[in-house]
């Protein structure tokens, strides 16, 4: 502790689970965002992962209430948010974002996307797969010309009902903290725009690692037009997140306002790990000078000439630092946000504990999960290009 | 027979049918009956809303004044606050605290509330020369504008009619969000029941007429309770006879714990 905290400050009361929260929304979010560029934008090359990046969402979607649910004092009665939510609250509306974005967006999307192949598979398998994949149908098994085109051209209309749902789904995070007028360090308007542009990075650099990961795995190559689009929109995506970021960082150094002293503090102390070291040099400007000159984002075969193997692997480790960025920057907003006192007086610590349901190991069960239950949705729903089935004439 | 000298007609009294006490009894159970009803046929909105009008400057709204001069930084109401309201003994559960604020001649503040101010102050020991020193009791200032009300997911903080800001313990879902958004710090969490948790201003007590803890021990009566809007009760001489401030003005909240004397370097 150092200088005066108001007593009721010494326990944080938001810990490393609330952290987790926006971090995995934002990797939905994102991923989501870049399955509509292949959708809806016809950009034709990152189309290997289009089905990969829906599958992403929807794993970590999963997952993402989860930690808060683990973090309310009183998770039994959560459901209180649906049946009585208070409308000027901004957290009442999670309940419905969520539910809108899983059920009316995500899962429909998936479903007209792969609704085919549970038909064709149906027929195809046998024992009790060939009741799952029946079920899946939801009893449409219809795969005439016209029924197809409804498939695609559903799809095609709620990726675009889809885009905006999921800037609402991930902008809305950043308002929950942005709306937050006693603490200086939260309310900005620019929260939300930072929180869906970090989102954007976050889902892109996730699709991009487990899609090379997971060709290699399958000893299969890596679509390296793919690969360079995707690290060429990470590249875009990043300047625009670091420019809002850096916008945001000049106004309030530029309006020094009465926090600035202990946000100052708060900056050259407690957060220069997280937000100097990981956030802003590891996480933003190593990867985006890496990607500037490897990737075709600044001219058309990359500045500088690198081969394919090389550039594939500086992408991945670029892909890493990301992720390790945009959790530092999910890790300053939350925890940076608690450390200082709301009387601009003092600074306080976190320590993460180990166990226990807020600790380390429940927080990185639940980084772990989303990737189980999207092994076992690729499992169930091959996204990959060669198992596209063809299909047999009409039976 | 002559009249009396008071001029009254007693002998005409005397022409009145007597009535027996069974008759009597009967048109008083008419009459208590007759009377309420044709009261109610009668316009009898008006005559409440007349009575209504003339209570109208004494709405019940509670508020604290809190003199600033008159605080010896006892730490009784801390004490007796956790007593009250069986608020955990650790030195970081307060629903009301003590500050000591001391600004040095060299312009640097040194604020403190060891254990919020329960135990009493350490000597300061002076470095730099000492310009002014005071204590400050803080407690949730039960905004008008609370934005604990107004982040509350599922409405378990809410505001009474008169003014208080309270909160359900059996609804609280624990989320915490009220917490964050309390600008003074007035809120914590409650280990034991995992539900947030604050200053009622003692509603238990109030509705038994009582003034809170922290008002009934504070041996200076550096801390008046009472309806802000009458205008015959010492908390109304309070607010007549003194420059008011509040905390955090800027953030409009509009808090109803109103402080007299109030130096510009509190937060």
């Amino acid at each position: 502790m150092q200088g005066y905290i108001y007593p009721n400050e010494f326990e944080l009361r938001w810990s490393l689970l609330i952290v987790l929260y926006p971090y995995l929304t934002g990797l939905v979010a994102g991923a989501f965002i870049l399955a509509s560029l292949a959708r809806v934008f016809n950009v034709k090359e990152v189309e290997p992962t289009y089905r990969l990046a829906l599958l992403t969402a929807l794993a970590f979607l999963i997952v993402a209430p989860l930690p808060l649910l683990a973090h309310l004092g009183h998770p039994e009665r959560s459901y209180e948010i649906f049946l009585t939510p208070n409308r000027k609250s901004a957290m009442a509306m999670f309940g419905f974002v969520y539910a809108w974005y899983l059920m009316v967006v995500l899962l429909l999307e998936i479903w007209f996307d792969y609704r085919r192949d549970f038909v064709l598979r149906a027929r195809e398998a046998t024992g009790p797969l060939k009741w799952i994949y029946y079920a899946l149908t939801l009893g449409s098994t219809d795969l005439s010309d016209r029924a197809l085109g409804f498939d695609d051209k559903a799809g095609r209309w709620i990726t675009i009902i889809g885009i905006p749902s999921a800037f609402l789904l991930h902008g809305y995070v950043g308002f929950i903290f942005g709306s937050v007028k006693a603490n200086p360090w939260w309310s900005s308007v620019l929260m939300p725009v930072v929180f869906l542009f970090s989102a954007i990075v976050s889902g892109i650099a996730l699709v991009l690692i487990i899609y090379i990961v997971a060709t290699l795995f399958r000893g299969k190559q890596v679509d390296m037009a793919c690969a360079d689009k995707l690290a060429t929109f990470l590249f875009y995506a990043m300047v625009v997140d670091f420019s809002l970021e850096m916008l945001d960082f000049i106004h309030r150094l530029y309006e020094s306002e009465e926090s600035i002293e202990i946000l100052s503090q708060l900056i050259e102390g407690r957060l220069f790990v997280s937000l100097i070291v990981l956030q802003m040099v590891l996480g933003t400007l190593v990867p985006l000078i890496s990607l500037g000159v490897v990737s075709p984002a600044l001219s058309w075969r990359g500045t500088r000439k690198v081969p394919a193997e090389v550039r594939r692997l500086i992408y991945l480790g670029c892909a890493l630092l990301v992720q390790v960025g945009i959790f530092s920057i999910r890790w300053n907003v939350v925890i940076g946000g608690q450390l200082f006192s709301k009387s601009l007086r003092g600074l306080t610590v976190y320590k993460a504990e180990l166990l226990g349901v807020e600790g380390l190991l429940m927080a990185g069960a639940f980084v772990i999960l989303p990737f189980i239950i999207l092994w076992l949705l690729v499992k169930i729903m091959p996204p990959w290009a060669e198992n596209e089935i063809p299909t047999s004439p009409e039976a | 027979m002559a009249s009396p000298a008071d001029g009254r007609d007693w002998e005409s009294r005397e022409t009145c049918e007597p009535v027996d006490r069974r008759d009597f009894l009967w048109e008083a159970l008419k009459a208590s009956l007759g009377v309420p009803i044709a009261l109610s046929v009668v316009r009898v909105p008006e005559l409440c809303g007349m009575q209504e009008e003339s209570d109208a400057g004494a709405e019940r709204i509670y508020g604290m004044g809190i003199d600033i001069r008159k605080c010896i930084g006892c730490g009784r109401c801390a004490q007796a606050c956790k007593n009250e309201n069986d608020v955990p003994d650790e030195p970081y559960f307060f629903n009301t605290w003590v500050e000591r604020y001391v600004i040095r001649s060299d312009g640097e503040i040194v604020v403190d509330s060891p254990n919020g101010g329960i135990d009493g102050f350490p000597p300061y020991k002076e470095e730099g020369g000492t310009l002014r020193t005071f204590f400050v009791p803080k407690l949730c200032n039960h905004c008008e504008e609370a934005p604990c009300v107004q982040v509350c997911p599922v409405g378990a903080t809410f505001i009474t009619d008169d003014g208080a800001v309270l909160v359900d313990e059996e609804y609280c879902i624990g989320c915490g969000y009220c917490v964050q958004a309390c600008p003074y710090g007035a809120r914590w969490f409650d280990p034991v029941k995992h539900v947030a948790r604050k200053c009622t201003f003692c509603y238990h007590r109030l509705a038994k007429g009582k003034v809170p803890a922290c008002v009934e021990v504070c041996p200076t009566s550096a801390r008046l309770f009472g309806n802000v809007g009458h205008r015959a009760n010492p908390l109304a001489h309070f607010l007549r006879f003194n420059e008011i401030q509040v905390l955090k003005p800027h953030l409009n909240t509009k808090p109803k714990v109103f402080y007299a004397n109030l130096d510009g370097e509190v937060r």
